[in-house]
């Protein structure tokens, strides 16, 4: 069911994510190497990191389509490994590739998602989530007609459309313009009175220090800089980043 | 030490099955001195299903545990299971020749088992490395470890009912003599203790291949 | 009951997306009538020899069809991670195993109801019987069961069109011969009793790999 009802309020965990030693490998290759990482209910954190530090492969695990190789993950104090289907109705994805069907429309793609995680008065949710993106007149198209754009905030709707209280965000920016960015992030951050737990990777640092609470920096497989967004100016980040992104030699 | 004793069995037991093969054992009636290549496509026909169920047991445990030994273990059986299976091809058709005047006979299932064998093995080492990730690839090989293993008994029993059941399990017609028995079994147990050899060897060759390159790799 | 009303999701998504384009049917139709065509070329049309081949044909017909159309089944999937997408949705892995299956299986069957009139009506051949139907619904059962599985393993490699046929015929090698031989008999005017043998390993083949591919499918589509 949906996320929003049906969890205990008295016994809120702490934690909405909660890493410990997490590593990936594959094959030979070290994805990630026992990093930790904690975010409080509600937080909006952004992670930076250059290609290949493993962003993607910590988004991919959290969000449950990649098993780890060790270390334990927990959402909303949930284990991920014997719970993994309780925590995908939690979870909303936005990636940088769309999980849509070209051949579809907007609204049968959404209608898919929206059966697949047993969304209540379907219709009514679905035009919600389109209204929010800003996509209602182009609800019947295509979704292979839209432009990149479009796509990509389509994307979105389908994201929110199980009204997840975790959002995990993977270069969500991808084809869109300055316009559209600010206006998702509104539709990202909360629905209602509830605020959504965010985790957003980026290598804009510009905007990310925009946005996120908590900034943090992911190399070589690592979380190697966790700082609060109080008293950080983009220098200061900026200099942090060089620093632990600089490849050793 | 292991590894010594094992050549020392092996080496000894195949001379003994050479002895026996070629001047004890008598001549069979009705095929005369072809017939012995019996003793020799027989035991390597068991050898490659014995090294298939190594691959279906390897796959089975690489699965459930992910580590990389069982793995190792599955695909250095895999490579001995089809290196036999081509040399029972190769023996099976020597033997049709003079027996049936033909080379190669769809009318014996189990030399067409023997071959859709050959192919599905061959599928297991393709697709490991046609896989993107190396990690991915030990995964897919494991699955075609097991579905493959688990086909063998459906592919001998349509490829028999296909053909009749006619020559019979020709071999067994009758009962062996007991000579013939002897140098059977012993060529078994000859041919057994190569595999178990050529595994160990094999296994530990991997092993030190995957140590160098990833000796290589840290050095670079 | 949740299983299988996710499970009709999955199938009813496949089947929408392939009314849309008729990517699939269509194609994989046209290519069937051709190889039927072709293989007439081949054995130059002698009714005799035509009845004699004509199961072969069938079969091996079907058996291409089935690889070509299975290809697509996951290709499909891996444009804009659509595969991930479903992963995140909550349900287990084996939802999408035999939704992904049925899907394929309605395709199979669509191009097979049109493919066999045509092959009758090419062939002079009275293919319409109960004991055809059944095998034909028998065996393509055992080629989505593999090839499902098979599919997705395929579309997570770098030569993925190569890599599914190198797979699938080995594996199904028993029930086309088991087809083939069955489609021969009922082509005969046998009765049911002379096609069971076949009939039975068919079936067997079909239960013993729909549960082996749903106990490993997860393997596949997990990293």
């Amino acid at each position: 069911m949906v996320a929003d009802n049906g969890r205990p309020t008295s016994s809120l965990p702490s934690w909405a994510i909660e890493v410990q030693g997490l590593t990936k490998s594959f094959g030979h290759q070290l994805a990630l190497t026992g990093t930790d990482l904690t975010v409080r209910p509600g937080e909006a954190i952004v992670i930076f990191g250059p290609n290949g530090a493993g962003k993607t492969t910590l988004i991919k695990v959290l969000a449950t389509i990649m098993k780890p190789s060790a270390g334990s993950v927990k959402i909303d104090g949930l284990n991920l490994k014997d719970n993994a289907e309780e925590i995908r109705c939690r979870l909303g994805v936005v990636s940088h590739q769309t999980f849509l069907y070209s051949n579809l429309t907007a609204y049968e793609n959404l209608e898919f998602y929206s059966r697949m995680y047993n969304v209540p008065t379907r219709t009514q949710r679905i035009r919600e989530v389109v209204d929010m993106v800003g996509m209602i007149s182009r609800l019947y198209d295509r979704v292979g007609t839209l432009s990149r754009g479009m796509q990509q905030r389509l994307s979105i709707a389908r994201s929110l459309i199980h009204k997840p209280s975790i959002m995990l965000l993977d270069e969500p920016e991808t084809g869109l313009d300055q316009q559209a960015t600010a206006m998702l992030w509104e539709a990202l951050k909360s629905e209602g009175k509830e605020k959504r737990t965010i985790l957003l990777t980026t290598h804009n640092l510009e905007r990310g220090l925009e946005v996120g609470e908590r900034l943090l920096i992911l190399a070589q497989g690592k979380i190697t800089y966790d700082k609060p967004k109080q008293g950080l100016d983009l220098s200061e980040l900026k200099e942090a980043y060089q620093h632990y992104t600089r490849v050793k030699a | 030490m292991k590894r010594k004793v094992l050549l020392w069995l092996s080496l000894a037991l195949m001379m003994a099955s050479l002895y026996l093969v070629f001047i004890y054992v008598p001549t069979e009636k009705e095929m005369g001195i072809i017939q012995r290549i019996f003793y020799l496509m027989v035991p390597m026909g068991w050898l490659a299903l014995l090294a298939f169920l190594i691959v279906f047991i390897g796959s089975i445990l690489y699965l459930v545990k992910r580590t990389s030994k069982w793995d190792t273990l599955a695909y250095c059986s895999a490579e001995i299971g089809i290196v036999f299976t081509t040399l029972t091809l190769i023996t099976g058709s020597i033997w049709a020749k003079p027996v049936w005047g033909v080379w190669w006979t769809w009318d014996e299932p189990r030399l067409t088992s023997t071959l859709i064998l050959w192919f599905i093995y061959l599928a297991y080492l393709i697709v490991r490395s046609f896989a993107i990730e190396e990690s991915r690839g030990a995964v897919f090989a494991a699955i075609v470890g097991i579905v493959g293993f688990v086909d063998l008994p459906i592919v001998a029993l349509a490829t028999t009912l296909w053909r009749g059941m006619h020559p019979g399990p020709l071999i067994f017609q009758g009962g062996l003599a007991p000579s013939m028995l002897l140098t059977l079994l012993v060529s078994i147990s000859a041919f057994t203790s190569l595999y178990i050899l050529l595994l160990i060897q094999r296994v530990s060759m991997k092993n030190d291949e995957m140590e160098l390159s990833t000796l290589k790799r840290l050095s670079s | 009951m949740n299983f299988w009303s996710k499970v009709l999701t999955i199938a009813w998504k496949d089947a929408l997306s392939e009314i849309r384009t008729r990517e699939i049917i269509f194609s994989v139709l046209v290519f069937t009538l051709l190889v039927i065509v072709i293989f007439n070329f081949a054995f130059s049309a002698n009714q005799q020899m035509i009845e004699l081949v004509a199961p072969g044909i069938l079969w091996v017909t079907f058996a291409f069809a089935g690889v070509l159309s299975l290809n697509r089944s996951f290709i499909m999937e891996k444009e804009q991670a659509c595969l991930d997408g479903l992963m995140m949705c909550p349900v287990s892995r084996e939802v999408i195993y035999v939704g992904k299956m049925l899907a394929s299986l309605l395709f199979m069957l669509v191009i097979e109801a049109i493919a066999l009139p045509g092959f009758a009506f090419l062939f002079n051949l009275a293919v319409l019987s109960p004991q055809l139907i059944a095998i034909t619904v028998s065996t393509t059962i055992g080629f989505v069961a593999v090839g499902t599985l098979f599919s997705a393993l395929a579309v997570n490699t770098k030569a993925r069109e190569m890599v599914l046929p190198i797979l699938f015929f080995p594996i199904t090698v028993p029930i086309i011969i088991s087809a083939v031989q069955a489609s021969k008999l009922a082509l005969a005017g046998e009765p049911w009793t002379k096609l069971s043998p076949w009939l039975q390993i068919i079936g067997t083949f079909d239960i013993i790999f729909l549960a082996v591919s749903f106990l490993v499918f997860a393997f596949i589509i997990e990293e």
